[in-house]
């Protein structure tokens, strides 16, 4: 069973959900005391860290209350790569047990590290998780989020095992065959990325199999931004109730914030990971309730402690109570990314929008991608729509009006005029991981 | 009696219509007649085929999106203003016809047109009615 070593919150805690339900007063008390621990820890143990609060005159010493964080500088991105591959770690290696890294689209990877006790903290966590969607000991899960240095298998893999359910731990892809390991071995919940898993229902369609039929009932859906919708059509097609989880590798990977049962808003596992919202332009802090970005510091991490990373994730904090008696703060769903905001003549779009404005021609999401090109020096939004069965005509009228209503919907949505195109089934590209629906080819079209 | 045409959706991308074909065959599904409608970036391929439940199966496994819609074989004189009077007749009985087609034959044959009707079952009775010969699938496919 699980030791939370980190458990410090008193006595007479239940190891699964004591944190869950502080008091505020003591969890703002715990939070306030591993804040000034891990200041501590990042100061005396990585340079980049010391350098930018000596050159702000602030010392350790100056957190005296939560309010203090927000004196602090923000870590980017950007000083992952700077310092790649070991700059940030704040242990020697002889204490590292293991290493992560993301795929590394563009220029290097980040690499992220984790102690032993990391390792336990992250466990609970992902327990938290797994117990906040009703999974217990007995279910039968299978983690199809990818396994080996993305910290998605891994982290859910660690949860499971502390919590005491079976594992299957297939990893990504190989989609015939997590159809088939979903029916045979029964499986009572799936973790997978929500593009992933609304492929998978079509593919079992595809080989007649609806996952209606089968024991599934529980999804456990994180790594990428999604829709309200689409959680309507993967609960509907799949007849499962289907959770979010939130998470990303500079703070641990997935398992910095969870839904519970009343499925409104993700529980922060805010004595582990302080949440900020600040205004992504100014960086000032936002109170509760107002939307913005994001920031995000580890209170307990050892091996790479992070002090307000910008997430570039929006969304808000809610402090009212929630329905389950979590006294964690939520967090409202991430539909968007500020890094997924595209700019098309000056107007501020999110591949969100384009979802929705799907939805309402639809009904459901098709597949989709989004190409920006710039064409006579002008920047033009392609959207390229495989045609599904449902909207099949005969009839060349019938599919030039469901491309009018569509352009129409998009247009209602965001202002723009973007051409659309139809596309056939199973013409556009998929990603078994993370779903891409943007592709900027502005820089190789001038 | 009414013909069970299949359709499909096809891009305007150099080899789609080929390889939509060519599962057609590999499937031994010998296609008796076809029309491309298409417009700026896609076309729809009809066709009439020896079985068409057979051809959709065969294009939704090459990873087409395949339907089958109901139509009429109508038999038009092979002279001067043959098509004219069987308009006439769709005309008077206030029939709305979506697209038409001509279904190939070899020469010294009845000429054949594949109609789509909005509505297929009434336009069957009222050509019917109105003395159009209406050709069965069987007597169209056979050979
Ligand atoms: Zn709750």
């Amino acid at each position: 069973m699980l030791r939370e070593n980190w458990n410090d919150a008193g006595p007479g805690f239940h190891p699964v959900s004591s944190s869950d339900y502080l008091p505020a007063a003591q969890l703002r008390d715990l939070q306030l005391r591993r804040l000034k621990s891990i200041v501590g820890r990042a100061y005396a143990h990585v340079p980049l860290f010391r350098e930018r609060m000596d050159a702000r005159g602030l010392t350790p010493a100056s957190i005296e209350s939560l309010a203090d964080l927000g004196r602090l500088p923000f870590t980017v991105k950007a000083d992952l790569r700077d310092t790649y591959p070991f700059g940030l770690f704040a242990s020697p290696m002889s204490e590292i047990v293991r290493l992560h890294a993301s795929s590394g689209t563009t220029g290097k990877p980040i690499v992220v590290a984790y102690t032993a006790e990391d390792i336990q903290v992250w466990s609970s966590v992902m327990l938290r998780t797994f117990a906040a969607a009703g999974i217990s000991r007995g279910d039968i899960v299978q983690n199809a989020f990818g396994y080996g240095l993305f910290t998605g298998g891994l982290g859910a893999h660690y949860g499971l095992e502390a919590i005491g359910a079976t594992v299957v731990p297939v990893s990504g892809g190989n989609t015939d065959r997590q159809v088939m390991l979903l029916r045979d071995f029964r499986v009572n919940a799936i973790c997978a990325t929500p593009s992933y898993f609304l492929h998978l229902i079509e593919r079992a369609a595809e080989l007649g199999i609806d996952l209606r039929d089968l024991p599934l009932r529980a999804g456990v859906f994180g790594a990428e931004p999604w829709t309200p919708e689409m959680r309507q059509r993967i609960e509907a097609d799949a007849g499962i109730k289907a959770f979010d989880i939130y998470g990303l590798s500079e703070i641990i990977g997935p398992g910095v914030a969870s839904e519970c049962s009343a499925q409104s808003g993700l529980h922060v596992f805010e004595d582990h990971f302080y949440p900020e919202i600040i205004d992504p332009e100014t960086g000032a802090v936002l109170p509760d309730g107002e939307e913005g970005e994001l920031v995000l510091t580890t209170l307990s991490k050892r091996a790479m402690p992070m002090i307000r990373y910008r997430t570039r994730d929006i969304t808000r904090l809610v402090a009212e109570p929630c329905a389950c008696g979590r006294t964690l703060r939520r967090m409202e769903r991430v539909g968007r990314r500020s890094d997924d905001m595209m700019i098309i003549h000056g107007i501020n779009v999110f591949p969100s929008q384009i979802e929705a404005a799907l939805l309402a021609v639809e009904g459901a999401l098709p597949h989709y991608r989004i190409v920006l090109r710039r064409e006579h020096g002008l920047d033009q939004m392609h959207v390229e729509i495989e045609v599904s069965p449902e909207f099949f005509s005969d009839r060349i009228g019938a599919m030039e009006e469901l491309r009018r209503r569509i352009a129409h919907s998009i247009h209602n949505v965001t202002g723009l005029n973007v051409a659309v195109r139809l596309a056939e089934p199973h013409s556009l590209p998929r990603s078994e991981g993370k779903a891409k629906r943007v592709w900027d080819e502005r820089q190789d079209s001038q | 009696m009414k013909i069970s045409q299949l359709s499909t959706f096809i891009e305007n991308r150099s080899g789609r219509l080929r390889a939509a074909c060519e599962a057609l065959a590999a499937s031994g599904i010998n296609i008796h007649t076809l029309c491309l409608a298409d417009s700026r970036d896609f076309g729809i391929l009809r066709l009439i085929v020896a079985d068409p439940l057979a051809g959709k199966a065969a294009l939704e496994a090459a990873g087409y999106v395949a339907q089958l819609t109901d139509v009429l074989a109508v038999e038009v004189a092979d002279s001067a203003g043959g098509l004219a009077r069987v308009l006439a007749t769709t005309d008077e009985a206030g029939l709305d016809i979506e697209y038409m087609y001509a279904f190939s034959t070899a020469p010294g044959q009845q000429a054949v047109v594949i109609i789509r009707f909005s509505d297929p079952d009434r336009a069957l009775a009222e050509l019917q009615r109105r003395g159009l010969n209406v050709v069965e699938p069987v007597k169209l496919l056979q050979g």
